[in-house]
Formats: structure tokens, C-alpha cells, sequence
């Protein structure tokens, strides 16, 4: 273990940055957001030099600590602000601050119109300096500080422009989601400190393989809770649509690149936690495995790009969720799909982005249609995220999509069936849906009346587009060749030193499965919408169009089930409070202020006589005192 | 003398000066009392340098004879967990003075009486957490009754009488039966160890177990009163509906306080056994506190009653942290009451500054004010979430603590009390959506924004709860040996961790 007195810079200057824009308010309007994206893009330079520095050192010595100060000490309970810099961290923090920075470079462009962007950038600086904390603390306790910064940070700019009634409450949604998510890192927390008498990442560890199973498993289990409202997995899932209310970079930076994805980032740091209970890894595998169809199949029935792209977000994050309950090789990749997925989804938000922007800020692909030959830099930026997602030879999708279904198929008996089957069908609805997007926003007719004037973005805009798509084409290979990412993290995850265990089908096997799936997906999608697409959705439709289309009925049944009982329970104990207990209270008061009718006249309203019947009464108390001690 | 005595009296002299003061010059009353409460503040300052951390025992200590026949002394000093009250009052009663400038001018009384009764509450105030004579801490928590009384019922708003009312009676009913149990107790020392009031003398006593749960519930149900705990908390949203907003920050932030001292300072460290054969009631209690309270937060339509009832949840988490008894229940649970002060003082301002505007204390009166006030908006925002104990700012470390040391004994009930930070999300969030978000609420176009001098007295508020979210360290350092002198006296230890290496 090293020791660096440079990691705190990661933070501190997002944050600094993020306090000025803030305090200073108006006087930064002319160089906020270059203040902004250099603060970032520095990050991003100590990131890079951290990482080469990294490089220099063998295995074990390359993790680097940091502490900053002494926070908390109660007792047994001491928990430093300390950072903690290894092979894990290191790809978040490049990841965060690599695409964050292209984000904001692209924001400047998008945001020019907007009188509040310094105020968005502020935001975002300060999402970027509470990620970086949440991968960088060494405990859980600094996590969970990062953890909720993001929360305030997502909430800000999903809220952005609440003056709109809709878009403020789809940021109180997102909060109260992560809320319920939070309750779970709390326990988690709790467990870890009962359990262990530490909260740090190194403490845990040294402890996990003394603890009972009983113990893993609860502390697994509410990770998972945790991480499911983050990363809006089953059955926290339902803020994710919503929060497509944030202008489309905040959609693009935390609510598909990074944000996100940090439940994916909590499971694989608790390794630990999750080698020694199979039943906490079985309850990580049925989320994922749920989610990534739940979102897939809300994916098919989406006309809006923002929430096709969210639904598709939210299946892919069931991916990582899913191959991160499959073991060490797992944890390494789930994060290289993590990391693949920050590249073309984050880039094919920013080419969505790009369609709003000459498109008046429409969102219903039904008035798009022929974009693409007016777009041709946003299109085939896109396309290649397209590619990469949909996993086909050799974009980045294909290496890390495949692997999970490779992994899926080999866990063993009837679980790795389903499993593998599940992750076959995801990924040919994957294809299914995001040919569909392409195939309504980018070809065919033209649906748009003449108001719309589709136009290329500027460069600030499709710079950071195309830097995205050429590592949508090759982070994959990158990351695959030699094993290079899953032998990188070993050191933290153990995923070297994994068992063959029985394998299902030959590699090659399985890859042919799953581009067999993918060509019905894209095949079944341009028969569908090859053809002329109503401008208009259209009503008469099965019932499972109808249902998707809502959501898989998310929303009716937390507001059958959690809101309107919960308001009902308000009510019940409100009027409870005022007629029940205080009711109680009233009664003898009115008790006594009845039988003392007699006594009326010193009730005379001059506070002045009540005071002396006080001064009177405390005399009488002091002579009773007297009387007694006599 | 004793610094305590100097910064009992500083106040109190401040008050003589004002009584001397022509009642037409309201301004000339207003400066007087700021900088008597400066100069408090700053000696107060002084005492928290001079204070030594690593020393468990009661500090700048001074006893002189009062009513020497029944053995009543004025006897006053400090540990770290009265030293962190008094410096936290210390601090809110100048914000509270420059924040409601204006605030003395619908009273029935002169601004200047106003002062008076501020000054004189700030005495009593300074005199409750550190009186180690137990007589001496009746007298001043019954006294203090008296200008709370006539802040409410001389300047509050709407029904201020019956509020006023309603608060005292409630209270007094408390304090007789604390006399009762206080009369008991000396009975009981006379027996023992010769007539005294003086507490250290008093917890060496050994009393039987029916005897002290007696004595135990005459002490705690005014203490729970005080606090207050559910079912005891009625008159606490009436009055916060009907004081001044700076009477509510004193009333919530300090003088309920002294309930939650009390629990330690007398309940458990008079009647160790008892406390812990009342625990699993007053745990039950606690969460019903924590959950109740916030529901009814999220019901009210009032700004005020709203403010009142997270406060009753927070108290909640007050007692249950003092009776999970572990280090980080207790030394959690009295970070809360400074964090809760500074926190609640900040949603107090606030929403009093957005009720003076708006002339309505209406929830649905408000909306869209974060286009209109930005910075009262990001002030109430702020305010909020440390309401709602985000990372970052002070009332998580006192939160989190005192469900991690619940845990570690309760854990069922820190299972209960954690859910209760869901509906924390939702009574905030709730709010400011309605009165910050949304498009402006006709009759809120032409709101001002915050002036100079309201700023000037929010911003030290504000940046406490940043700095201590952070930096909690001093504040605990100064509590913890305390914390641990309290969990000593009542023989017993933290549970160890369960995974042995």
C-alpha cells in the first residue's frame, strides 16, 4: 500500500468550484461553466497521472491510500476521511471524470440558451467531486457520503427546471426511491460495525471470513437494497423514466454513464461480503436477472428517445447486476460491462441530445423520421453506440455482453439455463427495441411539420459524441485483449483466481446463440417499423403494448400499494393527534376548567395576577418542602 | 467566581440595562441586547478554550450556600455535554435577536420588555445546564417557564394566549411531579448521607427498586414533557403555530433540550437500575416518536406545526440514542441536540422569514419561491435537508450515530428508527416542492428577497451545519468523556463485535 498526498485534489477542486459558482451567483454567469469544465478536465489530468503512476508499481503495492482528517470517533466507532485509490477506483475515476469532461465540454453548446447554466454547471461540478468521493472513500461510511451527494446532485438536475410541476416531482421521486435504498446501506452499515467493529473497506475484508453466513447474507442483502435504488433495479426501478426530466446531459453523465452504475460498484467492493454467502449472490442474480428484462421489455413499447434510452439503461444495469452475483470473474465483468456501457450509452444520450436540439426539443420519435441524412455526424456517432450495444463483432457491447452470457450459461444447471436464457432473450429485445429507435428516429419519411429545422450540432456538441463512439468501437477489444481488465482487477476481486467450474457451452457457442438472438431482434424490428410509422401512437394495441407502455405498471401498483395507503394512514393519524390524544388533553382541561368556575374571578386575563399565583404556588411548593423535612 | 457564574450574569446584566432604557427607543433596546448576547457569546467562547477535553470531571465548578438549612446550595459546573448545550444557546440567542429584528413589534408589550425576557431566558438558560445542585435545577426549569410564557402570549400570533396557556400548564404539571420525586429523594439522602441537593452526593444513594422507579417517573415524565416524547407532545405544535419564530428556535432548540439532558444528567445517573427497567417502554416510545411524528409532519398544513412534528421525530432519536447506552448512542444523541438546535433554528428562520412576507403560515401559500427569493429558497432548502440528515451536514454524524450504537444492542429498533429516514425524505421533500418549486403562486410575485442583516444572522447557522458535518470532532471530543463517565456510573460497557478475528 502507497501513500498519496494528491487524491484529495480529485475531490476538493470539483467541489471548490462547485461552492464558488454557487456563492458567487450571477458574477460567474460569464465564466462559470469554463471554470467548470478546466476543474473537471484537471481531475481528469490527476486521474490519468495517478493511473500511469499506478502502472509503475507490481500487483499488490499499486493500491494508494490517503487520510485527510479524523471524522468521526465515538468509542469503538472511528471512522477517518480517508481515500483510497486502487485497481477498482482507478476505472471509475477515469471514467467519471473522462466522460465527464466531454460532458461538459458538450453542455457549454447545449446549455448556451439556458440564463441558469451557470447554476448547471455548478451541479455538475459538485456531482462529479460526490461520485469521486463515493468511489475513492475507504470505508463504507465515506461511501455512503458520496453516496447521497450524487442523491442531492441527481435531484438538482432532475429538477433543474422545476418550475415545471412535473419535472419537481419526478425529482422528489428519484429522492424518495434512493431514500428507501438508503435505508438499506444504513442497516448494511450498521451490520458491518456490529459484526466487525470497523467500517472500512480493509477492516471488513479481514473480518468477512470470521463472520457467520447468516451475518453475510443480511449484510448482502441490504447492499443489494442499496444498490437497487441507485442503480433503479427491481423493485426500486420505477424513478429512472422520470428523471429523463434533467436536460439530456445529466441524462447522459449520471443517469446512464456513472451514477447509476454505482450499485454495480457497491457489490463488487463488497466482494468480500458476497463470496461468503451464495444465498445473498442468488438474491443479486434474480434482481439482475428480473430488471434487465423488466427494462428491456419498457424499452419496446417507449415512443419518447429520453425513456427508451432509460428503459434500456435500466436493462443493461440488470446485465452488470446479474454478472456481479456470478462470482469473482463476475465482479471484473460486470465492470467491464459498466465501463463499456459508460462509452455508447453515455454517447448515444449526447446524439439523442443532439436530435433535440435541431428538433425544438421534441422527444416522440413518431415526429421524427429521416433525421439522418440531416445529422450525419449525430447518426453515425449513434450508430456506433447502436452497435456497440446491441453486441455486434467487434464493437465494445459484443465482448462485454457476451461474456455475461457465457458466465449466465455456466452457472451451473437449471439456474444457469434460465439464467442464460434470460440474458439470450434480453439481448435480442435489446435488439428489438434500439433498432426500433434507430429505425424511427434516424431513417424513413420525415414525421416532423415544418417548425422543426433538423440541423447538425456544433462542434462543442458532436466532439465529445465522437470521442464517445470511438470507444464504443474499442474499449471492448481493448479490455478483452489478454484479459487485461478481468487480470487488472484481480488484486482487489480475486477474479483470477477462479475454477474453470463445468462449462455449458463452448464460447463459440454461445456467441453464435447470441447474434443469432440479436439478428431476430434487429430482423423482427425493421419488418415492424420498415414501413410507414404512425405519427400518432396507436390506440388500438394489445394489451401488452398497453401495459408496457406503462411501465409494466410500476407506478400504479407503488401508488396502489405504498401511496395511497400511506396518505390514508396520514390522514388517520392527523385527526388520531387532534382527537384522540389532544382530544384527551382538552378533556380535562375542560374537567378542571369547569369545577373551577368558582374560582373565575382570578381569571381575570391580567398575566400579571397569573404570575403571582405562580410565585404563590412556588412559595407553597418550598413550605411543603419544609413541612416534610421537619 | 466561576466563568459559568460571570456567563450566567453577563445576560442578566444586559437585561437591567435595558430596563433603564427609555421604552420609545426600540432600536437603542435592540442594540443592547445584540451585543449583550455577542459579549455572552464571546465569553462563552472563552469558557469552551479554557475547557479541558481529556478532563472527565465536572468543570469550573463553584458552590456557595443558598438556603443553608435544607442544604440547598448554588452550585454550579460543567462537562462536555452541558458545556456543548450552553455554547450551542449561546450561539442561536444573538441569530435570534438580529434575525427577528422586527419580530417584537406586534406584541402587547414594548420591544424593549421583549429583550428583557430574552435575556433573562438566556440567563436561565446557561443556569439549567449547569446547576449541579438539583434543587437549584428545579428552581431555574420552572422559572424558566415564565418568559417563555410571555413570549408566546405577549407577541406570538393567532390564539398566543391559549398557546401560552396550553404550554404552561403542560409543563407545570411536569414539575410537580419532579418536585415530588425531588422532595422524595432528599427524604431519602436525609436518611443516607444527611440533607443535600447536590447531585454527585445524590447518585451515590442506594434506593430500592420500587422506590426508584418511582422517583424515576417523576423525573422522566417531565422530562418527556419537556422533549417532548409521544403521547406528552400536544402543546408543542400549538405553540411553535403561535410564538415568534425566534421564541420557537429558543423553545425547540434549547429549553426542550433540557427534557433530553435531563434523561441523562438526572433519570440515569440518579436512578441507574430504574432506567434500565423503563428502557424497552421508552425505546417503544422513542420509535413511536421517530414515526409518528413524521407522519404528522407529512400531513400538516402549516409551516410551523410542520417544523414541530419533524422535531418531535428528532426527539425520538434523542432518547433513543440516550437509552440504547452505548458510547454512540449517548455521545450521538447529545451531537443530535446541538445539531437539532443549529438544524432546526435554520428551518425556523426561514420559514418565519417566508411567513413575514407572505402574511400566511399556509403551506399552499407558498410555491415557486426559488425563482422569486432565490436565497431564502437555498436557505429553506438547506435547512431542509439537514432536516432530513443528508451526509454532508451535521444531523447525519448525530443521527447515524445514534442508530449505529442502537444497533449494536436494539437492533430491532434501529431497524424501526432507520425507516423513519424514508419519511424524513418525504416531509422535507414534500415541503419544498411546494413552496420552492412550480410556477409562482399568484400573491408571491413581488416577494423580497433576504436583506443584508438577514443573511448576516442565517449565515453563521448555516455554516455550522456544514462545518460539524465535516469537522464534528471538537464537538465530540468534548462530549465523549462525559458520554462515557454517564455509561461508567451506570455499569455498563459497548457490545463487543460479534465476528471474532
Amino acid at each position: 500500500m502507497t501513500t498519496s498526498s494528491h487524491l484529495v485534489y480529485l475531490i476538493a477542486l470539483p467541489l471548490i468550484s462547485a461552492a464558488l459558482l454557487l456563492l458567487l451567483g450571477r458574477k460567474t454567469d460569464k465564466w462559470g461553466h469554463i471554470l467548470a469544465t478546466l476543474v473537471s478536465a484537471s481531475a481528469f489530468g490527476i486521474g490519468v497521472s495517478e493511473f500511469f503512476a499506478m502502472q509503475g508499481r507490481s500487483g499488490d503495492a499499486r493500491a494508494a491510500t490517503q487520510k485527510i482528517f479524523s471524522w468521526i470517533s465515538v468509542g469503538t466507532f472511528k471512522v477517518d476521511a480517508s481515500l483510497l485509490l486502487d485497481q477498482l477506483s482507478i476505472c471509475f475515476v477515469l471514467l467519471i471524470t473522462g466522460v465527464g469532461t466531454l460532458i461538459h465540454i458538450y453542455s457549454i453548446a447545449y446549455m448556451s440558451h439556458d440564463h441558469d447554466r451557470r447554476r448547471f454547471f455548478a451541479y455538475l461540478n459538485l456531482f462529479i467531486a460526490a461520485m469521486l468521493l463515493l468511489v475513492l472513500g475507504d470505508s463504507y461510511l465515506n461511501l455512503y457520503v458520496g453516496w447521497e451527494g450524487v442523491g442531492l446532485a441527481s435531484y438538482l438536475l432532475i429538477g433543474f427546471w422545476n418550475q415545471k410541476p412535473a419535472y419537481a416531482t419526478a425529482a422528489k421521486k428519484a429522492f424518495v426511491a434512493n431514500r428507501v435504498g438508503d435505508v438499506g446501506l444504513s442497516l448494511a452499515i450498521m451490520i458491518v460495525f456490529a459484526q466487525f467493529g470497523t467500517v472500512t473497506f480493509a477492516g471488513v475484508k479481514a473480518g468477512a471470513p470470521h463472520a457467520s453466513t447468516a451475518a453475510l447474507t443480511a449484510i448482502g442483502a441490504m447492499l443489494l437494497l442499496a444498490a437497487a435504488g441507485k442503480s433503479a433495479q427491481f423493485p426500486l426501478q420505477s424513478w429512472l423514466g422520470d428523471a429523463m426530466a434533467g436536460p439530456t446531459p445529466v441524462s447522459a453523465l449520471i443517469h446512464a454513464a456513472t451514477m447509476v452504475t454505482a450499485g454495480v460498484y457497491l457489490i463488487t467492493r463488497s466482494n468480500f461480503i458476497f463470496d461468503g454467502s451464495s444465498t445473498a449472490r442468488l438474491l443479486v442474480v434474480i434482481v439482475g436477472g428480473i430488471t434487465l428484462i423488466f427494462g428491456a421489455l419498457i424499452g419496446t413499447a417507449k415512443d419518447d428517445i429520453k425513456k427508451a434510452l432509460a428503459a434500456s439503461t435500466m436493462s443493461q444495469i440488470g446485465y452488470m447486476i446479474l454478472a456481479s452475483g456470478l462470482g469473482p470473474v463476475g465482479y471484473a465483468i460486470a465492470i467491464m460491462h459498466l465501463l463499456t456501457h459508460g462509452f455508447f450509452k453515455a454517447g448515444m444520450f449526447l446524439g439523442a441530445g443532439s436530435v433535440m436540439h435541431g428538433m425544438d426539443d421534441e422527444v416522440n420519435m413518431r415526429r421524427y423520421g429521416g433525421i439522418g441524412k440531416l445529422m450525419p455526424i449525430t447518426f453515425a456517432t449513434f450508430g456506433l453506440g447502436y452497435l456497440a450495444i446491441i453486441g455486434v463483432p467487434p464493437f465494445a457491447g459484443f465482448y462485454s455482453k457476451d461474456k455475461i452470457i457465457e458466465l449466465a450459461f455456466n452457472a451451473g444447471g437449471t439456474k444457469g439455463i434460465i439464467l442464460g436464457g434470460a440474458t439470450l432473450l434480453g439481448a435480442a429485445i435489446t435488439a428489438f427495441y434500439m433498432t426500433r429507435l434507430v429505425v424511427m428516429t434516424f431513417t424513413g419519411a420525415k414525421r416532423w411539420d415544418e417548425k422543426a429545422h433538423p440541423h447538425e450540432s456544433p462542434i462543442l456538441m458532436w466532439l465529445p459524441m465522437a470521442i464517445l463512439a470511438i470507444g464504443s468501437v474499442a474499449t471492448g477489444f481493448l479490455f478483452n485483449s489478454g484479459n487485461s481488465l478481468v487480470n487488472w482487477l484481480a488484486p482487489v476481486l480475486n477474479s483470477r483466481n477462479e475454477v474453470g467450474g463445468e462449462e455449458l457451452m463452448k464460447p463459440i457457442v454461445v456467441s453464435t446463440l447470441a447474434l443469432l438472438a440479436v439478428v431476430i431482434g434487429v430482423g423482427i424490428a425493421i419488418g415492424m417499423y420498415r414501413k410507414e410509422v404512425p405519427v400518432v401512437a396507436p390506440e388500438k394495441v394489445s394489451v401488452f403494448t398497453r401495459i408496457a407502455r406503462r411501465d409494466l405498471m410500476q407506478d400504479a401498483f407503488n401508488e396502489a400499494v405504498l401511496m395511497r395507503p400511506g396518505q390514508k394512514l396520514t390522514e388517520g393519524l392527523v385527526k388520531t393527534d387532534y382527537f384522540a390524544i389532544d382530544g384527551l388533553v382538552r378533556l380535562v382541561a375542560g374537567i378542571f376548567a369547569s369545577t373551577s368556575t368558582t374560582l373565575r374571578k382570578i381569571q381575570n386575563g391580567y398575566v400579571r395576577s397569573y404570575a403571582l399565583i405562580m410565585v404563590g404556588g412556588a412559595l407553597a411548593l418550598i413550605a411543603t418542602i419544609w413541612v416534610v423535612t421537619l | 467566581m466561576s466563568i459559568v457564574t460571570t456567563l450566567e450574569l453577563l445576560p442578566l446584566l444586559g437585561a437591567v440595562l435595558l430596563a433603564v432604557i427609555p421604552k420609545s427607543n426600540a432600536e437603542l433596546a435592540k442594540r443592547v441586547a445584540l451585543a449583550t448576547s455577542l459579549v455572552t457569546l464571546a465569553v462563552a467562547g472563552v469558557m469552551a478554550y479554557k475547557f479541558q477535553v481529556h478532563d472527565s470531571a465536572m468543570q469550573f465548578v463553584q458552590s456557595n450556600k443558598w438556603i443553608a438549612s435544607f442544604g440547598i446550595n448554588y452550585a454550579v459546573g460543567i462537562d462536555g455535554i452541558a458545556l456543548v448545550l450552553i455554547l450551542m444557546a449561546a450561539v442561536l440567542v444573538p441569530v435570534v435577536i438580529l434575525a427577528g429584528w422586527h419580530e417584537s413589534e406586534n406584541g402587547k408589550w414594548s420591544a424593549k420588555v421583549f429583550y428583557i425576557l430574552i435575556l433573562i431566558l438566556e440567563t436561565m438558560m446557561v443556569g439549567v445546564f449547569a446547576a449541579t445542585d438539583v434543587f437549584l435545577f428545579y428552581v431555574i426549569f420552572e422559572a424558566m417557564l415564565i418568559p417563555v410564557y410571555f413570549l408566546i402570549g405577549g407577541y406570538g400570533r393567532g390564539e398566543r394566549a391559549a398557546a401560552a396557556m396550553k404550554f404552561l400548564l403542560y409543563s407545570l404539571f411536569g414539575g410537580l411531579l419532579m418536585l415530588a420525586a425531588i422532595i422524595g429523594i432528599y427524604v431519602i439522602a436525609g436518611n443516607q448521607i444527611g440533607h443535600t441537593f447536590d447531585l454527585a452526593q445524590l447518585s451515590t444513594l442506594t434506593i430500592d427498586s420500587a422506590t426508584q422507579n418511582f422517583l424515576f417517573l417523576g423525573f422522566f415524565i417531565a422530562f418527556a414533557i419537556k422533549a417532548p416524547l409521544w403521547p406528552l407532545h400536544t402543546w408543542l405544535p400549538t405553540a411553535a403555530k403561535s410564538a415568534t419564530p425566534g421564541t420557537s428556535i429558543l423553545l425547540l432548540g434549547v429549553l426542550d433540550k433540557v427534557g433530553t439532558y435531563g434523561m441523562i444528567r438526572f433519570c440515569i445517573a440518579l436512578f441507574p437500575e430504574a432506567a434500565k427497567t423503563f428502557t424497552p417502554m421508552i425505546i417503544v416510545l422513542s420509535l413511536i416518536s421517530i414515526l409518528y411524528g413524521a407522519f404528522l409532519a407529512i400531513g400538516q398544513k402549516e409551516i410551523n406545526g410542520l417544523i414541530a412534528f419533524t422535531s418531535i421525530s428528532h426527539f425520538g432519536f434523542i432518547t433513543l440514542g440516550i437509552f440504547a447506552m452505548t458510547s454512540q448512542g449517548l455521545s450521538g444523541a447529545t451531537l443530535y441536540m446541538v445539531n437539532h438546535g443549529f438544524s432546526t433554528g435554520a428551518l425556523f428562520l426561514a420559514a418565519g422569514w417566508m411567513v413575514s412576507r407572505r402574511k400566511s403560515s399556509n403551506i399552499e401559500d407558498f410555491g415557486g419561491l426559488q425563482r422569486v427569493t432565490p436565497v431564502l429558497a437555498w436557505t429553506f432548502f438547506l435547512a431542509g435537508m439537514s432536516a432530513l440528515a443528508l451526509p454532508g451536514l451535521s444531523s447525519f454524524v448525530s443521527e447515524f450515530l445514534v442508530l449505529v450504537g442502537t444497533f449494536t444492542r436494539y437492533p430491532v429498533a434501529a431497524i424501526f428508527g432507520t425507516t423513519g429516514i424514508v419519511l424524513a425524505a418525504l416531509y422535507v421533500l414534500i415541503v419544498i416542492q411546494k413552496s420552492l418549486h412550480g410556477p409562482t403562486t399568484p400573491g408571491n410575485e413581488d416577494l423580497k428577497d433576504l436583506n443584508l442583516r438577514e443573511k448576516i444572522s442565517v449565515a453563521p447557522v448555516i455554516a455550522l451545519l456544514v462545518i460539524f458535518g465535516f469537522f464534528p470532532k471538537p464537538l465530540l471530543d468534548a462530549i465523549n468523556p462525559a458520554s462515557h463517565t454517564v455509561m461508567t456510573h451506570a455499569g455498563v460497557t459497548d457490545p463487543a463485535p460479534k465476528a471474532g478475528k
